[in-house]
């Protein structure tokens, strides 16, 4: 018995000590986020998929970042925010009347990354309209600012005949392109990745466990809390604008409550306060709503009983608060080498 | 004046309306804080077994609404045993984000049945009466008599009966009322009936008014109905009432005096205003944080 142990024990050192020599290794993520430039280069080029996995695929990356960026307000900051497609319009709308009025057609493709930019922008400064009432404001009732905010943006844009109105836009330039969404994923969940730990993500942080504590701290919580909605709904609007290219029609109907309360699913269903679990909620997600297309209808009663079974056996989500060791910015990968050799030490006899 | 008269009268239908799905949000709120989004839905299946019963049991328009808020009752109730009793030690989020997967899981298992829109018949007849150039329907005295009726009845056993006591109690303190012998789960499941049956005559009555029914019509009214329970301050009883029909007035006198696009576009900036001002609406009392 003892003995069987001790070869578990070993088969799971090696196969550990394997993975730190893979995963230990400071290029090894560099390198690989240089082949999956490359490769999304590759892939529309040569075709090597099917152009219906690479819609997917690029969907999945416009979620990524739209789960990611949610979950820096309503995970890390610990707000309840649920009118996240309202940011999405504004960056949508702006950026596409970039690309399609002001922008000469020939240079689109070119400037397309001003008009992401400009989308993004656009949404970071409307995010202080949710930002200033959540100066006083907390929990249900910043809740239904949000969820208001979503509604206006809408209304507003259904009453300016001007970019179409109830109607919407069509025949918008298909610009996003594969290596474009890998680009502006990896950007996000960098960006925020380092934001959440740095300095000013603590202060973030400490907002979600205790507002007065982290006051009394010295944090600058009102400056914290205007910048953590502007990145947020800069992020919102960088995937709107993505998504207004990929889908080349938009129309306030798309950017209505329920989108809202499907990048909440994403966030919830990966797990508060984690950014790996916002990655893997949005990609579970988008691609089992793919995959059981052929339901029909049935699928939709399938995704809320998922996220219902999810919520009562794990209610933090799939990852909810914790987050791959790797992806921790000067974590220590070795962590459990280190326990290896200490308890290698600790076994040995005592002589 | 008539014509400002007549939307008053709308005004009042449509506000009655939202208070009636008002008071089941800030109901529920009140004794668990959590927001049961799936309340606005419930006032779609309230709408639907008015469909189905006055199409399959052809019974008349009081039998169809008492059978459909029973009926709704007992979802209430299972759905509060089933999916939100397990978690109401887990963090609050959680139990938010169950109910939105409820909500979401009874449009789709509505939309399986009926992925079209259907037309309820007529329960009541169309008998119509002009006083001083203003048009009252039965329709709209039943609706607005009801409504108040209900509401009436409700303040009554909030505030007059042994389980309106227990009803406040807990929402006052929810650990140590328990222990005075008050049965917690009861009591909770009580106000879930309660409060899911008057969204389900809200659905009925709703959908007497406005014949034509889709899963997804409970979304934005349900919306609009938490909005008011807040505007009201939530878990403020009266302060729903006076939202809902607050919000009713709002809408439909822009409607009336601007065009009707706009109608959302006011509201919700009117909200946002209120709430800049009022951060914990009309009648809520601001809970001081201790440190």
């Amino acid at each position: 018995m003892s003995n069987q142990v001790a070869t578990l024990q070993k088969w799971r050192d090696r196969i550990l000590a394997g993975w730190e020599a893979i995963v230990g290794r400071r290029w090894l993520l560099p390198v690989l986020l240089g082949i999956g430039f490359v490769l999304s280069f590759l892939i529309p080029h040569f075709r090597l998929i099917n152009p219906y996995i690479q819609l997917v695929v690029m969907y999945v990356g416009i979620n990524i970042i739209l789960a990611t960026s949610l979950n820096l307000v309503n995970g890390y900051m610990g707000e309840f925010s649920v009118g996240h497609a309202g940011f999405m319009a504004v960056g949508a709308y702006v950026s596409v009347l970039l690309t399609m009025r002001v922008i000469p057609n020939n240079l689109a493709a070119w400037l397309f990354p001003l008009a992401i930019l400009g989308g993004g922008v656009a949404a970071a400064l409307v995010g202080l309209v949710v930002a200033v009432p959540s100066f006083r404001t907390r929990g249900d009732y910043l809740a239904i600012v949000t969820l208001a905010f979503n509604m206006i943006v809408k209304s507003i844009i259904e009453n300016i005949d001007a970019i179409g109105g109830p109607r919407g836009i069509p025949g918008i330039p298909k610009l996003t392109t594969m290596p474009w969404v890998f680009v502006c994923t990896i950007v996000a969940v960098w960006a925020m990745r380092n934001l959440v730990y740095s300095n000013f993500g603590r202060g973030i942080l400490s907002l979600r466990e205790d507002e007065i504590a982290s006051d009394l701290m010295s944090v600058n919580t009102r400056q914290v809390k205007l910048l953590g909605f502007m990145v947020s709904s800069f992020f919102a609007g960088v995937a709107g604008a993505l998504f207004a290219h990929l889908l080349q029609f938009i129309s306030p109907k798309v950017f209505d409550i329920l989108k809202s309360t499907d990048i909440l699913i994403m966030v919830y269903l990966g797990g508060i306060g984690s950014i790996a679990g916002s990655i893997l909620g949005a990609t579970i997600f988008t691609i089992l709503l793919e995959v059981l297309r052929p339901l029909g209808y049935f699928r939709f009663v399938l995704m809320p009983l998922l996220l219902i079974f999810l919520m009562l056996y794990r209610p933090r989500g799939i990852m909810g608060l914790r987050e791959f060791r790797w992806f921790i910015p000067g974590y220590e990968l070795f962590a459990s080498k280190i326990w290896r050799e200490k308890r290698e030490v600790s076994d040995a006899p005592a002589s | 004046m008539d014509y400002f008269l007549q939307q008053a009268l709308n005004a009042l239908q449509l506000g009655s309306i939202y208070a009636l799905i008002a008071l089941g949000y800030t109901m529920v709120y009140g004794i668990l804080t959590m927001i049961n989004f799936a309340h606005g839905d419930l006032f779609m299946v309230g709408a639907f077994f008015c469909f189905l019963i006055a199409t399959f049991l052809k019974l008349p328009f009081v039998p169809t609404l008492l059978l459909s808020m029973f009926g709704v009752a007992l979802l209430g109730v299972a759905i509060e045993r089933v999916a939100y009793r397990p978690l109401r030690q887990a963090p609050r989020v959680s139990a938010v984000i169950t109910a939105l997967g409820v909500g979401i899981l009874l449009e789709s298992v509505m939309l399986v049945i009926f992925p079209y829109p259907q037309s309820v018949p007529r329960l009541l007849s169309n008998v119509a009466w002009t006083v001083g150039g203003v048009t009252i329907s039965l329709l709209q005295i039943i609706i607005i008599c009801l409504s108040l009726g209900l509401m009436l009845l409700l303040d009554f056993i909030v505030r007059r009966t042994m389980v309106g006591v227990a009803m406040r109690a807990i929402s006052w303190d929810k650990a140590i009322v328990p222990l005075m012998g008050v049965p917690l789960n009861l009591i909770i499941s009580i106000t879930f009936a309660i409060g899911t049956s008057l969204g389900a005559a809200a659905g009925v009555m709703y959908s007497q008014a406005f014949p034509v029914i889709d899963p997804y019509m409970g979304v934005l009214i349900g919306w609009k109905a938490f909005i008011s329970a807040v505007v009201g301050g939530i878990g403020n009883i009266r302060g729903a009432m006076i939202g809902g029909f607050i919000l009713g007035t709002v809408e439909i006198m822009v409607v009336a005096f601007f065009p009707s696009t706009y109608r959302d576009f006011v509201a919700f900036t009117l909200l946002l205003v209120l709430l800049i001002f009022r951060p914990y609406g009309i009648l809520g009392q601001p809970r001081p944080q201790k440190v």
